[in-house]
């Protein structure tokens, strides 16, 4: 049951990192269907960083480095998002799948390079961190905490606050529900819009080194990270744009994720018999159905997806 | 008069189309080539010619001509969900679940095939059919219920992934996680091949498929350009109330579209596994990149259903390419790289069709003032002179 919480509280921390960084964006006018890309680029700092230092330092040199990396990898991987969206006015859906199938290919080319580099007969895309994993965990009894959870907890209250307390934050959802009339008040979208998109970069990449960090010390780069970012997409509609609402979504989300690593350590659900595929599908098929009744009346920006064009106002 | 040519040369639109693509081209291999580079550099320039040269590494024309078939093998079910995704985009939808849809087309072709050893054309009907129900929850959670196309179609890639590797674990090889090979299992299930696999030094696995996408690309070149079916599709495109106000039922096109798209990659399922070309494992992990590279098609292809048919061949022949390249030194996957690349890419494609014809709008408009200017001045010299006579 205590593994079950833990599993329930990583998965929703990073589908809630990754569902605010989207939330971010997409309150700025920009739709990021590139998080699942910035979710494998903040991995793949955060691995290496974790690879690259040295043994001996401290736990909390770790953790901030492994942090700080993922977190730059993410905002630098998001550029390619805003130079093209708000920039140069590309489609965003392409953009964004563009930026996963790149991400993809470019981590699985990057780490094989790096293991054949140091063993010729090492063709994985694999990283492995055993070790300095152990930095971000502390026995509590039975529960190991992850100091993640703290992150996202922090990053939660954090993104209310810049979102509905700020100058900031009322700015940039004002470029997303009708930049114009922003812009006739002196706001600059373009650079608004810039803010949300390397915000989800940040907390994109964050997101994916949680990710690959929670319950396994290895990571296959060929294998991405298995639809998450979408599934935080999914989770940030459910939530409906706001970030307390996203929190909630992202633990009933990350409940049916949970499930499919611990569903053996349960007698009733061991007993059912239901092959693992199931728990497997389970996230997935949950959020296809909470789609179904989310979307209709749906809270969108209203500008999202269209490039702003001065010339419209 | 030799530059108003040339002018009305670049603002073609198939002009333009295929100069953004060959641009799109040139820049990823240039990128690829600067990440091999970075790996090693002394291979770097010999791994891209590789890379080009696909079957054409083998100097006896028989290797080649065999090697060109496998390629060609690949290329059809490409091209199935290139066009998957271009029928559905010219409907303003972004099919991205043609990943899943061909996968649902694959596993039900294979299902048909071990299972319930079905002969080849039922087997195709069985993999049409699954693509199509998994587009048409897309289809209907879209116009319905307001679900994003993308987002659905990346939740149901998964679903049918899992679902697959479900039903086909009571067919696959005792010692392996593949199917059995539909070759030996169930020679009736193999596509036939009309002899076709002659001309590829009798390469077995090409079959009617290679032929059939290249005349599906051409109907739906008609479809889309010469019926009123299409008509409405591209209208309710272009805009989505217009079309409606206009009397186009939206809905109904919307659905029958993803419908049609996801027929299209479930057929490029079957068009694969019926050749017994590969065979599926039931344990894996991650949806296969046909579809998406099928993206990667579709877009460099300039949305046109025959542009599709070079594109798709032209990445299948760089995916294929990729297997030659010196595993030693650099990994297969640079291929994909640049394929990933080419999409980044061909999202610029529109601002550069506008900057081009801005520009030759902007050119036009100075000779235009030009030839009113020097008018203006004939006229006014004509005014004077006849101001002097009278």
């Amino acid at each position: 049951m205590i593994l079950l919480i833990q599993y329930t509280i990583l998965f929703a921390s990073v589908l809630m990192l990754v569902a605010l960084g989207g939330c971010f964006s997409e309150h700025s006018g920009v739709i990021n269907l590139g998080l699942e890309g910035i979710m494998v680029m903040g991995a793949l700092g955060g691995a290496l960083t974790m690879k690259y230092l040295p043994e001996a330092s401290g736990v909390f040199v770790i953790i901030l480095a492994v942090i700080a990396v993922s977190i730059l990898s993410g905002v630098l991987y998001s550029f390619l998002l805003a130079i093209a969206a708000i920039n140069f006015k590309a489609d965003q859906t392409l953009v964004g799948t563009a930026m996963n199938m790149l991400a993809a290919a470019a981590a699985t080319v990057f780490v094989k390079a790096i293991n054949m580099a140091e063993n010729p007969d090492n063709v994985s895309a694999t990283i492995q961190y055993i070790k300095p994993k152990e930095a971000f965990i502390v026995n509590i009894g039975s529960f190991q905490f992850n100091w993640f959870m703290l992150v996202a907890l922090l990053a939660l209250i954090a993104a209310h606050i810049v979102l509905y307390r700020t100058r900031f934050g009322l700015r940039l959802m004002a470029c997303g529900e009708h930049p114009q009339a922003a812009d006739s008040v002196g706001i600059n979208v373009l650079k608004m819009r810039w803010a949300g998109v390397l915000i989800s970069g940040m907390l994109g990449g964050l997101g994916g080194i949680v990710y690959i960090t929670a319950g396994v010390s290895e990571w296959k780069f060929e294998v991405g990270v298995a639809g998450f970012g979408f599934l935080a997409l999914a989770v940030m509609i459910f939530g409906q744009w706001k970030p307390v609402n996203i929190a909630l979504a992202a633990l009933l989300f990350g409940f049916f994720r949970a499930l499919s690593n611990v569903y053996t350590g349960f007698p009733l659900l061991a007993s059912l018999g239901l092959p693992g595929t199931i728990y497997n599908m389970m996230p997935y098929i949950i959020s296809l159905v909470v789609l179904v009744f989310a979307s209709t009346n749906s809270r969108a920006p209203k500008a999202e997806g269209i490039p702003y064009d001065k010339g419209t106002r | 008069m030799n530059q108003k040519e040339k002018v009305s040369f670049w603002s073609r639109p198939v002009v333009q189309s295929i100069a953004a693509s060959v641009l799109c081209i040139i820049a990823g291999l240039i990128l690829g080539y600067i990440v091999l580079a970075v790996i090693n550099a002394k291979g770097a320039g010999e791994a891209i010619v590789t890379l080009l040269k696909n079957f054409m590494t083998y100097s006896a024309p028989a290797a080649q001509r065999k090697y060109l078939g496998n390629t060609l093998v690949k290329t059809a079910p490409l091209l199935m969900c290139a066009l998957s995704i271009q029928f559905c985009y010219k409907v303003g939808l972004f099919n991205i679940g043609a990943a899943g849809q061909y996968v649902m087309g694959s596993g039900m072709a294979l299902y048909a095939a071990l299972s319930l050893k079905l002969p080849w054309f039922l087997c195709v009907l069985f993999a049409v059919c699954a693509g199509a129900v998994w587009g048409l929850i897309v289809g209907i959670l879209k116009a319905y219920r307001n679900v994003n196309e993308v987002i659905s179609g990346i939740m149901l890639n998964w679903i049918g992934l899992y679902l697959m590797n479900m039903l086909l674990t009571p067919v696959k090889e005792v010692a392996s996680p593949y199917t059995e090979q539909v070759m030996k299992m169930n020679k009736a299930a193999i596509l036939p091949s009309l002899g076709l696999g002659k001309l590829f030094s009798n390469n077995n696995y090409v079959t009617i498929a290679i032929p059939c996408t290249i005349i599906i690309a051409i109907i739906i070149w008609v479809i889309q350009n010469k019926t009123v079916f299409g008509y409405e599709l591209r209208a309710t495109g272009l805009n989505k109330d217009a079309a409606k106000y206009a009397g186009m039922k939206g809905n109904k096109n919307i659905i029958l579209s993803l419908m049609i798209g996801g027929g299209l990659a479930g057929l490029g399922g079957a068009f694969l596994y019926l050749t017994g070309f590969e065979q599926w494992s039931v344990t894996q992990s991650s949806v296969p990149g046909m579809g998406f590279n099928g993206i990667a098609a579709t877009f460099l292809g300039a949305l046109h259903p025959i542009g599709t048919v070079f594109s798709s061949y032209f990445i299948q022949h760089i995916t294929s390419g990729g297997a030659y390249i010196d595993k030693v030194v650099y990994p297969s996957q640079i291929s994909d790289l640049i394929s990933a690349i080419i999409i980044y890419l061909c999202a610029f494609v529109l601002f550069f069709k506008t900057f081009i014809n801005a520009r030759i709008r902007a050119r036009q408009e100075r000779d235009l003032e030009k030839v009113r200017a020097m008018r203006e001045a004939e006229e006014g010299s004509v005014n004077r002179e006849g101001g002097e006579q009278s």
